[in-house]
């Protein structure tokens, strides 16, 4: 039984999604419209497409530029985690240094992901200066490898409109859910087959991946975490 | 009379001669001049850890594992970090061990007086435990498993509910930690394992899921979305100090830490066989 939930009442168990509450997942299953914006406007895409890529394209010069460097002992990017993303694309997860990122682990038991740290990272992300925000990337990893394979990511970041590829969601073993989350510093539990206990933190890596924030709000941006980004963005 | 123990367990024995004679010839097409650390098998059970979440916690299955006879030694740490330089004092990156790690030792290569070989290693991190049991191809235990294997006295396989025997173990717990560590090779227990109480602290896979509050790192911040799920274990048992203890230590670590008692020991999964 969930601890959270038990001490909740019934109307913030409605104003919470499936996050903390594996038992409520059904409250979780409503669909979402068909993404009729998306199509929209074809001429906007293709600019936005293009410049995409030409950030990408700078993104990556600029982390070629650094990579020769040997990466600092508190660098999370020391870590060997070997990940695969919603395209069931391999990567390793020190590709993301050059550019800052915020990285989380979630889990999926309601099919939908934890919509909490999804919903937080977006008004993060838009507490940002819009013409900065393209330049911070977001890695979530799951707890739960067996249940969250690339098909079933691709899906949630679907239906929760979710910006890819600049966000990536991800998973791995379970040998590295557990490394990752020792360095991170988030601590979890596995309760029963797909339902996890586990600490919801926003972890800010610099271009290094060095940890500089971490925020364990939920619900609403962080304005110091919001703070601590921006300054990233703005060159550490 | 350990070794009558040992054989009572109730994997195969052919398996368990395959197994030694593989190790040997490992060991022996690397010129290694010592033994390959021993291995027993744990037979599978089903067990009631003092640890619950919830009041009306059944017994877990726990497969059949392999543990290590004994902690890991000063020596065979040495060895490790001998032929994998990575992991040597004052090289491991600070995400994997802190400031502490090996600074027992007279040097990054070299135990010097105040280790000695013999004893268990200790101020090793969670990380640079996990790498040593790789090298064995073994991984850490897991708490269960070590609880269990821990359960036993030398003549019962769960001797948790013998109030001598629990005397016994608290009376290690309430010894202060000044002196030398003695040496690995204690009594072995009813399945031949050595030291599991009385020596070192040590390190297993999932310590940092031993969450008896939200964070007992952070208990100022009461803050309760921060912890998904069920996450104030209850304690079940409270007579069970000695391991309420060790949890509760355990607990408090973060991977890279290291700490003058904490060592560790190996576990290896086994082929699981169907059972009925």
């Amino acid at each position: 039984m969930n601890t959270i939930c038990r001490h909740m009442t019934e109307s913030e168990h409605e104003s919470l999604p499936c996050l903390c509450c594996g038992h409520l997942a059904t409250r979780c299953e409503r669909t979402h419209g068909p993404d009729t914006e998306a199509v929209r406007r074809p001429v906007a895409r293709w600019l936005a497409t293009a410049l995409g890529a030409l950030l990408l394209a700078l993104g990556l010069a600029f982390a070629c530029a650094r990579a020769d460097e040997p990466l600092p002992g508190d660098s999370v990017y020391q870590l060997e985690l070997p990940l695969v993303d919603q395209d069931g694309t391999a990567f390793d997860f020190g590709a993301g240094r050059g550019r800052p990122r915020l990285v989380s682990m979630f889990y999926s038991s309601c099919k939908y992901v934890c919509p909490m740290i999804v919903d937080t990272l977006k008004k993060t992300e838009h507490a940002l200066d819009p013409a900065r925000r393209a330049g911070v990337d977001v890695l979530l990893v799951s707890l739960d490898p067996d249940t969250d394979t690339p098909a079933a990511l691709k899906q949630l970041a679907a239906q929760r409109h979710i910006d890819l590829p600049r966000w990536r969601l991800a998973n791995t073993d379970a040998t590295h859910v557990r490394r990752l989350a020792a360095v991170l510093g988030i601590q979890y539990k596995q309760l029963g087959k797909a339902e996890f206990s586990h600490s919801t933190v926003l972890v800010l890596l610099d271009a290094q991946g060095r940890i500089v924030a971490r925020s364990e709000k939920l619900g609403e941006a962080d304005p110091a975490f919001v703070a601590a980004v921006e300054r990233q963005l703005a060159g550490g | 009379m350990a070794q009558g123990r040992i054989s009572g367990c109730t994997a195969p024995r052919a398996s368990r001669a395959r197994r030694a004679a593989l190790a040997i010839a490992l060991f022996a097409a690397a010129g290694a001049a010592h033994a390959a650390p021993a291995y027993v098998d744990i037979p599978a059970t089903s067990f009631l850890s003092v640890i619950e979440t919830g009041p009306d916690a059944k017994p877990q299955r726990i497969a059949a594992f392999a543990l290590r006879v004994e902690p890991v030694t000063n020596a065979q740490f040495l060895a490790f970090v001998n032929a994998h330089p990575q992991w040597q004092r004052g090289r491991a990156p600070s995400l994997f061990a802190d400031a502490g790690y090996l600074s027992h030792w007279q040097s990054a290569d070299a135990l010097g007086g105040t280790a000695l070989p013999g004893q268990p290693v200790t101020r090793v991190s969670w990380f640079a435990a996990q790498a040593y049991c790789e090298s064995e191809h073994a991984r850490l235990p897991s708490w269960l498993e070590w609880e269990r294997a821990a359960a036993a006295s030398d003549t019962v396989a769960d001797a948790r509910g013998d109030a001598a025997w629990r005397r016994q173990l608290l009376d290690w717990y309430a010894k202060p930690s000044t002196g030398a560590l003695a040496g690995v090779g204690g009594t072995p227990n009813l399945y031949g394992v050595r030291d599991l109480h009385g020596l070192v602290w040590e390190w297993v896979e999932d310590y940092a899921a031993l969450m008896v509050t939200a964070d007992s790192r952070d208990q100022n911040d009461p803050d309760r979305l921060k912890f998904c799920g069920a996450a104030a274990l209850s304690l079940r048992d409270r007579e069970n100090y000695a391991l309420l203890m060790r949890i509760a230590m355990l607990s408090s670590l973060k991977a890279a830490d290291t700490t003058a008692n904490l060592g560790f020991r190996c576990a290896r999964s086994l082929p699981t066989t169907v059972t009925p």
